[in-house]
């Protein structure tokens, strides 16, 4: 057998990137038609809003401050991202990492606003809560064969009403949000270790920022490393050669899914412990956040790497949306625009796929001309 | 003389990037002839039918149906010109009837009504014709491999196909059911249907062929009519050396028991009867117990019931002194049970992996593998698996890293054999460990399966092919209905007589 080089746009992780490339492109191309349709004279200048986010600002510091925001509400999203892509490389669906993200950010909250806990109590709670929930799905899926879809969807509901419920105990009296932290238990929030003066004294930087990127990096190090990554993508791939073998499949998909449940919900920890955002106890639809993990998970290609990367992007698209003129387009044209980007995400794969059958054919044409 | 061919394939070339899959192939098809077609794996028999059926376009040649040149750009082109194919791993909606599986794509229409009276009534005018008995009232998922494959054949019949390809259609057959389709075959070509028959098998190639075309890595070895050749003379024209048939192997020198099975009942999960039935016997160290029998009747289920796939619902086992009825799978295998799995995809690989991570399925837990704090150690797993490829010829595009989709059938049942044997068990059950394998392939396998029995384990084999059970077993049991029916010394019995314990007509009064 001669040893062959791969060539460069059959490997795996370039191909990834290509197709996350061209769905960004194309993403921001049907953003920009959209734009022209609905008010062709401002439409260049709002595209370029959305890309450029903070750098609309001018001033150096004021940018730092809000790349600092954005960083914010990246940690949780990638957080949600890792926790599809967790469940995803082991061959289960986490449509829950919502539900997970909601109780998560209930326990963090209670605990905080309620109980006074420090902040890493606080913090542990909302890993438990979140591992909890997933473990329920898991259980379902290994015991009853349930589907976790199913039994994540309704999950995601009882949980957002349950926090609901729970949250109105520490809830301000003239208004449907939560305490603010930093006037009622200021030792919840997240240390800043100084992280905050880096992006011009923006107190809601934290140690999520750093944290979440290492989340990721540990995610891979399980996924590609570990005796634990080989079992569980094992019992993804094939359960009943996991079986086989003596692993124990049920075991495996219960601990996937708490695996999972627990990213998401430090996630939510991440997010809400840093007092950036209340909960809004009248809330009837379940945060977006989890949902959008699936977009980042899959425009990152489906790698914990990619996923920083594509969870940043996401959010860097969606805070610029803020930005764009509002006396042109309504107030959720924001929303639509990472909307749309979102959308075309989906179809990282399906790029991926059109790559390899073109690489095929052009093969095939050659033929027997060679290797 | 221009002879009557109803199909014919001219100097057929079909290259792939790096090989050449078809090298200049010429298949002629008189009309109303039996035509076999031998070559091992990968020797370009199923690129040839994707040819034919118009999945591929050759590069090279031309097809031509009943002297006139025509164009297969698709299979509708194929069934429109009247070829149809049985294919190895039936095309059957499990869910439907026979007769719905006959009709589906040709359904008889009014109005947009089916008209079923009317397809029933073809069918069982077919079925009478050709004596193909199938009922066509039944679900697929309830009826016996030989009715399904006989549902196939009418499908092809109902369309009014008058070329017949049969890819390996013995494989799953029991040595009565082979016989009667032999028959069909006969009543096919003697009612003037061409049949295009697809094996590696000589025997039958030998009793219903009229001629045989053979194909030796991707090229035409040549045509020879049945009636002037021998099965040696093909072989060597398939394999290109000589092949030993018969199993060499010195006389089994039993040792101590190493597995004891009593009473073991296992439930079914198809019906509420159980599917193993109290069933007891021993296997010894140095010698091949052969589990012989006809596909579904335990087998699967008893193999389960001793690996730990399914629990027991009562009898007790005992594997080397020790107790294990109740033992997780893992505990069997670490005490020293190797299993190598019927079904190589479902059980025996995680296809998706790479080859060496299936290399080390049963053995990734151990030290020699694994950190104590849980971390793979790559670089032993890489020379645990490389070593196990030169040592057991594992053949593949990129050696260890090669993903195990895309290997042969027969290099990955290779790997599993490899992994299986390395363990060292004390005891080894193969099941069906050469299915689908070609004639070099099931030589090695036998070979490593005496070997083993040589170095004093303890193997059970479970097989549906006779031949293999009368050539490698030490000791025949037969297993009909979930039930032992009887013991053989395979120097003493003939495979006729084997056949009626099998299909359950005849057993042993009190033995057993």
């Amino acid at each position: 057998m001669k040893k062959e080089k791969t060539p460069l746009l059959r490997n795996g992780a370039v191909q990834s990137l290509l197709a996350s490339l061209l769905c960004i492109l194309i993403g921001l191309l049907l953003g920009y038609i959209a734009l022209l349709l609905i008010n062709p004279a401002g439409a260049g200048e709002a595209i370029l809003t959305i890309v450029k986010n903070f750098m609309t600002y001018s001033r150096t510091t004021a940018q730092l401050k809000y790349l600092g925001s954005t960083l914010v509400k990246t940690a949780p999203l990638l957080m949600c991202s890792l926790s599809i892509l967790f469940a995803y490389k082991v061959g289960l669906f986490n449509i829950g990492a919502a539900g997970q993200y909601v109780v998560g950010a209930g326990a963090c909250l209670y605990c905080a606003l309620g109980l006074h806990l420090p902040w890493y109590l606080c913090f542990v709670a909302a890993v438990l809560a979140g591992a909890l929930l997933g473990a329920v799905s898991g259980m379902l899926k290994a015991y009853c064969n349930v589907n976790e879809v199913i039994s994540c969807i309704m999950l995601n509901w009882i949980s957002l009403y349950s926090v609901n419920t729970l949250l109105t105990k520490v809830k301000e009296e003239t208004s449907p949000y939560t305490y603010t932290l930093s006037s009622t238990s200021p030792e919840a929030i997240l240390p800043s270790l100084g992280l905050g003066g880096l992006f011009s004294k923006n107190q809601y930087v934290t140690i999520a920022v750093p944290l979440s990127v290492i989340a990721a990096v540990l995610v891979w190090v399980l996924l590609e490393k570990t005796k634990l990554g080989y079992e569980l993508k094992a019992t993804g791939c094939n359960k009943f050669a996991a079986k086989y073998c003596g692993m124990r499949e049920k075991k495996n998909l219960i601990l996937t899914m708490a695996i999972a449940g627990a990213l998401a919900g430090m996630g939510a920890a991440m997010l809400f412990l840093t007092g950036f955002e209340q909960w809004q106890c009248t809330q009837s639809a379940v945060p977006a956040m989890g949902f959008n993990g699936i977009a980042a998970a899959f425009l990152g290609g489906l790698s914990p790497i990619g996923a920083i990367f594509s969870s940043y992007f996401i959010q860097h698209i969606t805070n610029g949306g803020a930005y764009v003129d509002k006396t042109m387009y309504s107030a959720q044209i924001s929303d639509f625009i990472s909307a749309l980007i979102i959308y075309l995400c989906g179809f990282v794969l399906f790029f991926k796929v059109a790559l390899n059958r073109w690489l095929n054919r052009r093969d095939e044409k050659k033929g027997g001309g060679g290797k | 003389m221009e002879e009557n061919y109803a199909i014919e394939m001219l100097n057929i070339t079909k290259r792939f990037p790096g090989i050449v899959a078809n090298d200049n192939i010429t298949l002629q098809l008189k009309k109303g002839e039996i035509h076999a077609l031998l070559g091992e794996n990968g020797a370009g028999k199923s690129t040839l039918m994707s040819v034919l059926f118009g999945l591929y376009q050759p590069e090279e040649g031309s097809i031509r149906k009943n002297g006139q040149p025509v164009s297969i750009r698709d299979p509708n082109d194929a069934n429109a010109l009247g070829i149809g194919m049985v294919h190895q791993h039936f095309k059957l909606v499990e869910c439907f009837t026979v007769l719905d599986n006959i009709i589906m794509g040709v359904e008889p229409c009014k109005y947009g009504f089916l008209q079923k009276a009317e397809a029933r009534e073809k069918v069982l005018a077919l079925s009478e014709k050709y004596g193909l008995k199938v009922d066509p009232d039944a679900l697929v998922e309830d009826i016996t491999v030989g009715m399904q494959q006989r549902t196939e054949i009418l499908k092809m019949l109902y369309r009014e196909n008058e070329i017949l390809i049969f890819d390996e259609p013995t494989a799953v057959l029991t040595p009565q059911e082979i016989n009667e389709l032999m028959q069909i075959m006969r009543n096919l070509s003697a009612e003037g249907k061409s049949i295009l028959f697809i094996s590696h098998k000589l025997g039958e190639i030998m009793a219903v062929a009229n001629r045989c075309s053979v194909l030796r890595k991707g090229k035409y070895m040549g045509t020879v009519s049945i009636a002037e050749t021998s099965q040696e003379e093909l072989s060597r024209m398939m394999v290109g050396r000589d092949v030993s048939f018969a199993v060499e192997k010195a006389p089994a020198k039993p040792g101590e028991v190493v597995l004891d099975v009593k009473g073991m009942t296992v439930a079914s999960k198809r019906h509420n009867n159980n599917a193993v039935k109290d069933v007891s016997f021993q296997v010894r160290r140095g010698e091949i117990v052969c589990i012989a029998g006809i596909d579904g009747n335990g087998q699967t289920e008893l193999v389960y019931g001793l690996t730990g796939l399914e629990p027991l619902k009562a009898g007790t086992l005992t594997l080397n002194g020790q107790d294990i009825t109740r033992a997780p799978i893992r505990k069997r295998s670490v005490s020293g049970m190797s299993h190598i799995p019927e079904d190589r995809h479902k059980h025996g690989l995680v296809l998706d992996y790479t080859l060496e991570d299936n290399m080390v399925l049963q053995r990734y837990f151990e030290h020699h593998f694994v950190t104590p704090a849980g971390f793979l150690k790559r670089r032993a797993i890489r020379e645990y698996a490389v070593g196990l490829i030169e040592q057991y010829d594992v053949r593949s595009g990129q050696g260890p890293v090669t993903p195990a989709r895309s290997m042969s059938g027969g290099n990955q049942q290779k790997a599993i054999i490899a992994r299986e044997i390395d363990k060292d068990p004390e005891l080894l059950i193969a099941v069906q460990p050469t299915r689908g394998l070609d004639v070099g392939a099931i030589e090695y396998i036998h070979k490593q399966i005496v070997a083993q029995r040589d170095a004093g384990k303890g193997v059970l084999l479970v097989s549906l092919e006779l031949d293999e059970v009368m050539n490698v077993s030490d000791r025949i049991l037969v297993m009909c209905e979930g039930e032992i029916v009887g013991e053989f010394d395979p120097k003493k019995v003939t495979v006729e007589e084997l056949g009626l314990y099998m299909a359950g007509a005849k057993r042993e009064g009190a033995a057993s």
